[in-house]
């Protein structure tokens, strides 16, 4: 690979297995007129090159909240990080210089945004905003920056690529849209990708191409993803493993599968209950009775009791941390930790 | 790693003899694909230019026409005065006196308009006047866009302090009265041409572009191109002048416009006033005669 030079050692220097990127306990407030809202409270996560580990939440979760936070593009003020740290190969993005975090961003770390249509300048040209992320981080010339434009747009298979180059964003479907802000991500091969809702504003036909194209697009560079998302359908085939937040917190992880088939907390039953099925046609969905907490007075203990069907006194003095579980005879489950006091009711029971 | 640059992972162009849709189908795409984007390739070149756009669009509306021939008739006047007169502004000639009636079967003549009280022909001077008054126009919208635009980009840009510090002088700026601030600034000139008209009134004018440009700035900052253009690693200079200026210019352009008018207007009042033109400015123009006519 010629054209693209990786600056701190490729994807191979690091031995196998070491995370890419490690959340530590991250805490982030945002200070409102009402008081203060705390959006993350001590959110943990690891993602290794190659994999994919998807976040799930609903909206004030902290979910993209904690996803700014490690793109550096949290509105400071009103946010705050007030502890925590975010390790990107070793390195504490948070206490790096702004020219070093910089070089990170796009280059290293790329994120996808929900709405393409918003997302992309309305006045800029595809070809020039594609363009710009050599321009900028390579100081390549225009015109080959151009050049490069149409390889990505081929390479996310948009049709007629040269053609197209130097049309404006809203000449483009949706799907298209989409799939050039994912060659935008792309583009410097980084390390990382986070992707926020990437599918949530496509219609599902196009929602299973693009994520199809991404899957396909990070294993092929071996690249670490983040998918932010609320769709538990879109999470089950691309993601490797799953962390479910709730208030600002993880309240279980778990390898996909596992947590699709026995959840380890009352929550994610929840959340996987309230999927519509075809076998339950003519009765009415289940849902999660109640709403998720305001942030500015999140509930004493664990912060899902007021919804919770197994709710007792502890759940409601008692802040629940996130433990491993084990199975029903004590033997270990790799990757599974919850944050239920009574985990092993949920999980055997 | 994989080179993004192979050929052979995908194909950009169906196969002959494949039809579009299955050559969606193959590549795992949908109808999506816009199948009508061959078809289009071929007139794009000249379909979509969005200067293309406007001028086709407003070459047929009557005002626009009228309105473009009349600016462009005022700039060739600018440029070359003695394209469109004989006669010499400056030369009095007392035989003509200004109680001499206008010839107005004299077109373009000397005489045309009638005489100023110097016995001046009032056609050549406005002629000769226009160059000021355009000049002034220009140079003075060009400055308070510059300044009041840059001002109102790093205030609505960085916020807070910054924000603060530069909004207060503005609102000192903008409690100073156009006209009497620039009577005032004149004053203070030795020799006044038409180039101290633009330093004062483009001192005192910029305010109103400044709290403009802030606001259209607040707006656009938020947008999330601009967040995604951080997240990618573009710096302070490309988000604000690749990305946020081009957004937020709109309205700027609409104040600046409407404000050109009037400082062509405002110079106009300086100069009967006879403030802007008493030294220094000798050369004629036409809000000077108006000045010395009423005068006298």
């Amino acid at each position: 690979m010629d054209a693209v030079e990786v600056i701190g050692g490729g994807r191979e220097s690091l031995a196998p297995g070491t995370p890419l990127l490690e959340v530590e306990d991250l805490h982030v407030e945002f200070h409102t007129r009402d008081g203060v809202a705390k959006a993350v409270n001590g959110v943990s996560y690891a993602v290794s090159a190659g994999e994919t580990l998807a976040v799930l939440g609903e909206s004030g979760s902290g979910k993209s909240v904690t996803a700014q936070a490690v793109m550096g593009i949290l509105d400071m003020p009103p946010g705050r990080i007030t502890s925590g740290r975010i390790l990107f190969r070793g390195e504490d993005l948070l206490t790096m210089g702004a020219n070093a975090r910089r070089a990170v961003r796009g280059q290293k770390i790329a994120m996808i945004f929900q709405d393409a249509l918003s997302a992309l300048n309305p006045v800029l040209s595809v070809g020039y905003q594609l363009g710009e992320m050599f321009r900028t981080h390579h100081g390549v010339s225009r015109k080959e920056a151009r050049e490069k434009a149409v390889e990505l747009m081929d390479r996310v298979r948009i049709p007629a690529a040269k053609q197209r180059v130097g049309d404006f964003p809203h000449q483009f479907s949706g799907g298209m849209r989409q799939r050039i802000m994912i060659a935008m991500a792309l583009a410097l091969e980084p390390d990382l990708i986070i992707a926020d809702e990437p599918t949530t504003a496509l219609d599902v036909t196009v929602q299973a191409q693009v994520m199809d194209l991404l899957a396909e697009l990070q294993s092929e560079f071996n690249m670490g993803l983040i998918l932010i998302t609320h769709d538990l359908g879109v999470v089950a085939d691309v993601a490797d493993k799953i962390a479910v937040m709730y208030a600002g917190r993880i309240v279980e992880s778990a390898p996909v599968h596992e947590l699709y088939a026995r959840p380890a907390h009352p929550y994610t039953r929840g959340l996987l209950d309230s999927i519509p099925r075809l076998d339950q046609k003519g009765q009415n969905l289940h849902a999660i009775k109640g709403l998720p907490p305001n942030l500015l007075r999140i509930p004493e203990g664990c912060a899902f009791n007021p919804r919770c069907d197994r709710a007792q006194d502890r759940c409601r003095s008692e802040l629940p941390p996130l433990v491993p579980v084990t199975g029903e005879h004590g033997e270990e489950l790799v990757g599974r930790r919850s944050a239920c006091h009574y985990w092993r009711e949920t999980l055997h029971g | 790693m994989p080179d993004i640059h192979d050929e052979d992972s995908y194909e950009p162009h169906p196969k002959p003899g494949v039809s579009r849709l299955d050559y969606a189908g193959e590549q795992g795409m949908a109808v999506e694909q816009e199948t009508l984007v061959e078809r289009d390739v071929v007139k794009r070149e000249e379909a979509r230019s969005l200067w293309g756009d406007a001028w086709r669009d407003l070459r047929r509306r009557p005002i626009f026409l009228i309105s473009a021939v009349l600016i462009l008739l005022l700039v060739v006047m600018a440029i070359f005065p003695w394209a469109f007169t004989d006669a010499d502004p400056r030369k009095a000639d007392l035989v003509n006196d200004y109680l001499k009636r206008p010839d107005w079967g004299d077109v373009f003549g000397v005489g045309w308009f009638g005489y100023d009280a110097q016995g001046r022909s009032i056609y050549a001077r406005v002629v000769y006047g226009a160059r000021a008054s355009i000049t002034v126009g220009i140079f003075v919208t060009a400055a308070v866009t510059v300044i009041g635009g840059l001002t109102g980009m790093v205030a609505g840009y960085f916020g807070g302090a910054v924000d603060a510090v530069i909004s207060r002088i503005t609102d000192i700026f903008f409690g100073i009265p156009l006209l009497l601030g620039a009577l005032v600034l004149l004053n203070a000139f030795s020799t006044r041409t038409v180039w101290s008209v633009v330093i004062a009134l483009g001192v005192l004018g910029w305010t109103q572009i400044a709290r403009v440009m802030r606001g259209a700035v607040l707006t656009v900052k938020q947008a999330d191109y601009v967040v995604a253009g951080r997240a990618l690693g573009a710096g302070t200079g490309r988000l604000m002048f690749r990305h946020i200026l081009p957004n937020a210019i709109a309205p700027v352009i609409v104040v600046a416009t409407i404000a050109l008018g009037g400082y062509i207007a405002t110079e106009a009042t300086l100069s009967f006033l006879g403030i802007a033109g008493r030294r220094g400015a000798r050369r004629p123009r036409s809000e000077a005669s108006l000045s010395e006519g009423s005068a006298s």
